[in-house]
């Protein structure tokens, strides 16, 4: 898709593709459940309970409960997708997302609805903007945001089909499709979704399409800027990243999540070590959003295309001396 | 499938004698562990052990040559900090060589001081945290209903360890879905790391509470073996079914009974010396 049809294309909310993904599953292969906290609406399940009525678990208002019932249904030989709101999610079960899934290497897939700033003014306790640091500090936990409904389909395809855990985030806020169309997602491997040498924009989830607006903004002065959809962030396509700094010299990331431990800071930790570049980190900083929409808050925090195509002029002007 | 000291096999009073030969050994090993390793949580492992014991001897259907078969009966040990006693158990039942058991502890072993599925056979899950145990066992029970299987479920839980709620969102899911085929065992010594239960937070009413919770509750001496073992049978009221074990924290070494201390102290040369002596006399 060209950057001037991204501007005006029609947007999707991922949980849909999801919900769809997972039904479509579940008619080939019994093993797939679904388990939720009370969230059948939320993480759009009604059709998948109506269509398997005895493969919806739901164990009420209980994340601990979820995600440990999600294990036990593993070590049966279920595949149990753990559906709840992403803060609730990874907050509340953060242990038992450690110990019963990652740490014991079961076959759960961990499906976080509605990440980022999605809830807009229903506050900080049910944004997840701390979901990306939390789940990168623990071992053997792959974390994959997908970016448009292709890709979330693809992503829920590889998850039902590798044999141990994973983080999907699920996005709410609507966003066009990427593309290309991906008939199968790879883990750890990134797509460029736009060619430029003039610095490189590496996007995760809802913030690949304005990155792509900010590709378009800067191309009319004359800069190219190389767009990555960086759809898993553990474990880092560390080859994409160490080949966009060395041939364009800047890197910008940006993710709907705080700055202190996600995408940013993998790429950073990555770059310092082996190809240091002047970087710029967008995302949410350390700090507990106003009141506002989903919308306005990204606005608020300059996750935007004019955001990141302000950031994207300072670095390069940074790194041009 | 068969356990080789299996109920089905032997007389009545053989299985008892297997049961208490099979303890015996277990806290002879766990005790060796413990001093060799100079740590673990001798109190709490001795607590359990006849459960343990009772469980492998006689109840569960498990084979130690095929510990991944699928129809396997799932047991979770939800206190997982008594790790030396489910270790020494599994060994004597031939998950692994006893000899094993030496390298408790030691860097790079596959016996850490909580258990690990991935590196220990006859090991469901990851436990260590308190309060995990009980919901992946709910899972499991889940899913042998969904797959139209008989296998069982059996959890043990701490008593102290039910000071965590994830333990009541379980035992509320279980209700909800009358997981008959799951079993809870709540070790009831009423010693905590730090003090005793009731002085630290009051479990009690505690067989009212998981009679309330919806589950068939069934209150027994958690040393006796014919008691634990007729306490495992199935539930008769199509629900979930609680056995609380009354037990004491170091049992079988008098100067251990019943005292806070012994949760995870280590035993010195000298009552190890003394320990083995009662423990075989």
């Amino acid at each position: 898709m060209t950057p001037q049809t991204i501007l005006h294309a029609p947007t999707y909310d991922c949980r849909k593709a999801f919900a769809e993904e997972l039904i479509a599953l579940a008619r080939q292969d019994e093993r797939i459940v679904a388990v939720c906290n009370d969230s059948v609406g939320s993480s759009n399940l009604v059709r998948f309970r109506e269509e398997f009525p005895s493969r919806l678990i739901n164990v009420g208002i209980a994340e601990q409960d979820l995600v440990g019932v999600g294990a036990g249904l593993a070590n049966g030989g279920m595949i149990p997708f753990v559906s709840a709101a992403a803060p609730f999610l990874t907050g509340r079960a953060l242990e038992q997302i450690k110990a019963d899934v990652a740490y014991s290497g079961t076959h759960v897939i961990l499906c976080g609805q509605s990440p980022g700033m999605a809830y807009g003014e229903l506050g900080p306790t049910h944004h997840s903007i701390e979901d990306l640091s939390w789940l990168r500090a623990v071992a053997g936990l792959p974390i994959i945001v997908p970016a448009d409904p292709g890709e979330t389909r693809a992503a829920v395809r590889w998850a039902a089909s590798n044999d141990g855990p994973s983080y999907l985030r699920i996005g709410r806020h609507p966003v066009p499709a990427i593309g290309p169309e991906q008939t199968e997602f790879i883990l750890g491997r990134s797509i460029q979704v736009r060619p430029g040498n003039s610095a490189t924009v590496i996007a995760a989830g809802t913030m690949v399409a304005r990155a792509l607006e900010a590709a378009d903004l800067l191309h009319q002065e004359g800069v190219d800027l190389r767009i990555i959809n960086m759809s898993t962030i553990e474990p880092l396509d560390r080859e994409a990243v160490l080949k966009a700094a060395a041939e364009t010299g800047a890197v910008i990331t940006v993710e709907e999540a705080t700055t202190t431990g996600g995408l940013g800071a993998a790429v950073a930790t990555l770059l310092v070590q082996h190809q240091p570049v002047p970087m710029r980190i967008l995302g949410v900083p350390r700090q507990f959003a106003p009141t506002g929409s989903t919308d306005f808050l990204l606005g608020y925090f300059g996750l935007t295309a004019e955001g990141i195509a302000d950031a994207a002029r300072e670095v390069i002007h940074h790194a041009r001396g | 499938m068969v356990n080789r000291r299996r109920l089905a096999d032997l007389d009545p009073e053989a299985t008892l004698r297997a049961v208490s030969d099979l303890a015996r050994q277990v806290r002879l090993s766990d005790l060796e562990m413990i001093g060799r390793a100079r740590l673990g949580h001798i109190g709490s492992d001795f607590s359990v052990i006849d459960i343990l014991a009772t469980l492998y001897g006689a109840v569960l259907k498990v084979n130690p040559a095929r510990p991944d078969d699928p129809e396997r009966d799932r047991f979770i040990l939800s206190k997982g900090h008594a790790a030396g006693a489910l270790y020494a158990t599994l060994a004597h039942c031939g998950f692994f060589p006893v000899p094993e058991l030496e390298s408790f502890a030691l860097p790079l072993s596959a016996l850490n001081g909580h258990p690990n599925r991935n590196k220990v056979p006859g090991v469901e899950t990851n436990t260590g945290p308190l309060g995990h145990g009980f919901p992946v066992a709910v899972g499991c029970a889940l899913a042998a209903r969904l797959q139209r299987s008989s296998r069982r479920t059996v959890v043990v839980l701490g008593d102290g360890e039910l000071q965590e709620g994830s333990n009541w969102e379980a035992a509320m899911t279980a209700s909800h879905y009358a997981l008959a085929s799951l079993t809870a065992i709540v070790d009831r010594n009423r010693l905590q790391q730090g003090a005793r239960t009731e002085e630290t937070k009051q479990l009690e009413p505690l067989a009212d509470k998981w009679a309330s919770f919806g589950w068939e509750v069934r209150v027994i001496d958690g040393h006796h073996h014919a008691q634990i073992l007729s306490s495992l049978e199935p539930s008769s009221s199509g629900r979930p079914v609680c056995v609380i074990a009354n037990t004491t924290k170091g049992k079988g070494v008098s100067f251990m009974e019943d005292r806070v201390e012994w949760h995870h102290k280590v035993p010195s040369p000298d009552q190890i010396l003394a320990a083995r002596e009662e423990l075989t006399a």
